[in-house]
């Protein structure tokens, strides 16, 4: 029966987690393709020591290191989760224990090691967002479900190990009672403070709701993940892979201008010619998730709303209306709600809204000084620039929608190829002045 | 000292060609504040006899500020018309003294067609020392001085080049100190995105009176940088404060001159 429960459970699980990936994985797909098939060796090398190593968030050594023990005991939790799946399926316990036998013990000690230190790290996290009012973790944008998230990820992450431990310390009691020890690191001594004296079947239960609560809660969280910014422990991989190579500073080439500006500038181009294959989009620039490439879409689900960005940008912490976080979560919102509307009404239906308008204003736009600031910060590669610049280049290539003093700006440097108001004549006079 | 400066065109008249063109930038060609820094860099390349050229009343905007307020029309023609021209003269090697110049041509150029060696001015002045080309005298001019380096964005982290201007630095009689914000972590001075030619959205704070305090907070005599652009606004933003007389805002290329004694 209770293998029945189990592997019905088990299946479910991944089943519902299979769809929401699938969701997912349709809704990245609804960007513009972008070619980041080369230099494959500088990508598993970027993969390794930003997402696996984490270099990045390096930069701050003590949240650093406390996210490290959340992450640690994550990976290597997820080992004992074999053991559980057997022991489920088989109705076994502790399936590995004889034949690994020393090693069993140094692996779940390990685990217990790492969970403890993952719990101590929970906690300061709690405090750190809750108490101390961090204020990058604190601002507008997170209000509401943004912050209720964090919250509910932080505290799942305690019930978890708190089953763990319910688990192997009953365990633990149960086996000394029989004169032996499971020999774990934490629960040889945890179990006894707690447990010590309840009887056989009373341990046997808490044994029993430890084992199932933990894999119960590994099932929660699993498909929890693609409703939450928590996402990124698995984007994180993915996303760093694909990281732009390029230098920071060089924005995209737009082709389909290219072809333009060449026919216009070619005297003998016939301007009758039928239109390339590759012709001009039907729009330049993005004013919805559709318009901009896959890779802006990813980031949006890599996204863990740290704000280490908005902490750096140098238009938000003089207090205007841009970040660079909230530029994310933006896309991340617009993408899953057009997304959603796509596969309930056909792929040609419109909704009526767009990331432009609907979600992001011009002022935030505007307010970006291009310093990559942002895109340096952000501990797996995300890159908000490369979105505030398409919805630039939609404002202003097809709506028109200048602030006035660059209307100046553009229009010197077409009359007289300089921002400013100078003759080209004039260029030179510096090599003559005192 | 009167300075020697040669175009291309008279160059390719005379059947010549330079080893490097000096790309002065709508800044450094219009710019009074910024005219002094090309003309301290001329005095430079002149000093070490340097085969250069620039392209004088034929350059043009590379397109820059057209780019980051997103009108790539403006820019791919400007970059278009540059590259036919650099490409007739056959340039191989740009310097440039303004990051943003430095960034277009170096990184958005070769998508076009316009493919060279590009390198920000820091980097020419290092390599002539290292060479023994320039050397700088002993003449006390930044004895006892702080100097501060505000890093540009299309220079640091647009490019990754934090050393060259750094090194230079620490070759003067002087002290490089550092702000708490550099390098990877440096804020942007507020000028960038072509926030030059706007005002700023509203906030509760400009930009450059944020980044001039931190630079303040280092108690430097001199704020040091490398874009003209970053210079017109650390000087704003040293005016603000009314420090003018304890605070100086100069180019490397300046420093370098001075200490040279050009």
């Amino acid at each position: 029966m209770q293998q029945l429960i189990f592997g019905v459970l088990t299946l479910s699980s991944f089943g519902f987690f299979a769809f929401n990936l699938r969701k997912i994985g349709q809704n990245i797909h609804m960007g513009m393709p972008l070619d980041r098939s080369d230099r494959k060796a500088e990508r598993w090398r970027t993969m390794l020591l930003v997402a696996l190593g984490q270099k990045k968030m390096f930069t701050r050594p003590i949240p650093a290191l406390l996210h490290l023990a959340l992450y640690a005991s994550f990976v290597i939790t997820q080992i004992e989760l074999i053991e559980i799946l057997v022991d489920g399926m088989s109705g076994s316990h502790r399936f590995f224990q004889n034949s690994l036998g020393g090693f069993y013990t140094f692996v779940i000690s390990f685990i217990e090691v790492l969970s403890v230190l993952a719990f101590i790290g929970t906690v300061a996290f709690l405090a750190r967002r809750n108490m101390l009012k961090l204020p990058r973790l604190n601002m507008k944008e997170l209000a509401g479900w943004p912050k209720q998230d964090a919250n509910l990820i932080l505290v799942f992450e305690l019930i978890l190990i708190t089953f763990i431990f319910t688990m192997n310390g009953a365990d633990e009691v149960l086996q000394t009672y029989a004169g032996n020890s499971n020999g774990f690191a934490i629960s040889s001594w945890l179990g006894p403070i707690l447990f010590e004296g309840k009887s056989t079947h009373t341990l046997h239960v808490l044994e029993q709701i430890g084992w199932w609560g933990h894999i119960i809660m590994v099932y929660t969280f699993m498909n929890y993940l693609p409703y939450s910014k928590h996402l990124h422990i698995f984007m994180a991989f993915p996303n760093t892979y694909y990281s732009k190579l390029a230098p920071k500073g060089q924005f995209t080439n737009m082709q389909s201008v290219t072809n333009e500006v060449k026919l216009m500038l070619d005297p003998n181009a016939d301007p009758y010619a039928a239109p390339a294959a590759d012709a001009a989009p039907s729009r330049f620039g993005a004013k919805d998730v559709t318009d901009l490439t896959w890779k802006n879409l990813m980031d949006a689900y890599s996204c863990t709303e740290c704000g280490r960005c908005t902490s750096a940008c140098p238009a938000n912490t003089t207090g205007k209306l841009l970040s660079p976080r909230k530029i994310m979560m933006d896309t991340r919102d617009r993408m899953v709600e057009l997304g959603d509307f796509k596969r309930k009404n056909g792929q040609d239906a419109e909704d009526g809204k767009s990331l432009l308008g609907s979600y992001i204003t011009e002022e935030e736009l505007w307010a970006c000084t291009s310093c990559n600031a942002c895109v340096q910060e952000c501990p797996v590669n995300i890159d908000p620039l490369s979105i505030i610049i398409d919805l630039r280049r939609f404002l202003v290539m097809e709506e028109s929608k200048v602030p006035t003093e660059l209307t100046g700006m553009l229009t010197n440097i077409e009359n007289n190829g300089a921002p400013w108001q100078f003759a080209p004549t004039e260029r030179m006079n510096w090599a003559n002045e005192d | 000292m009167s300075i020697q400066v040669r175009t291309m065109a008279d160059m390719m008249a005379s059947g010549e060609s330079p080893d490097i063109l000096f790309w002065v930038g709508c800044a450094g060609s219009f710019d009074d504040r910024a005219k002094k820094i090309t003309k301290a860099l001329v005095k430079i390349l002149n000093h070490c006899k340097v085969n250069f050229a620039v392209l004088g009343t034929e350059e043009s905007c590379t397109g820059d500020p057209a780019k980051r307020a997103g009108n790539e029309f403006t820019f791919q023609m400007q970059a278009l018309m540059n590259i036919e021209l650099l490409n007739g003269y056959e340039v191989k090697k740009i310097v440039t003294a303004c990051p943003h110049c430095f960034n277009t041509l170096k990184n958005e150029y070769p998508e076009l067609g316009g493919t060279y060696e590009v390198i920000h001015h820091t980097q020419l002045i290092q390599d002539l020392i290292n060479t023994g080309k320039l050397t700088l005298a002993d003449n006390g001019t930044f004895k006892g001085k702080k100097i501060t380096f505000h890093d540009p964005c299309y220079l640091g982290r647009a490019n990754d080049v934090y050393e060259a201007p750094r090194e230079l630095i620490e070759k003067l009689d002087a002290a490089l100190v550092e702000m708490k914000r550099c390098k990877t972590n440096g804020l942007c001075c507020g000028a960038g995105g072509a926030q030059m030619f706007k005002e700023a959205e509203k906030g509760n704070k400009e930009i450059n009176i944020e980044r001039t305090e931190d630079a303040i907070e280092t108690s430097a005599n001199i704020i040091a940088t490398g874009c003209p652009f970053c210079n017109t606004m650390m000087t704003d933003g040293v005016k603000h404060f009314e420090k003018e007389e304890d605070v100086k805002v100069m180019d490397i290329a300046e420093l370098i001159a001075n200490a040279a004694d050009l």
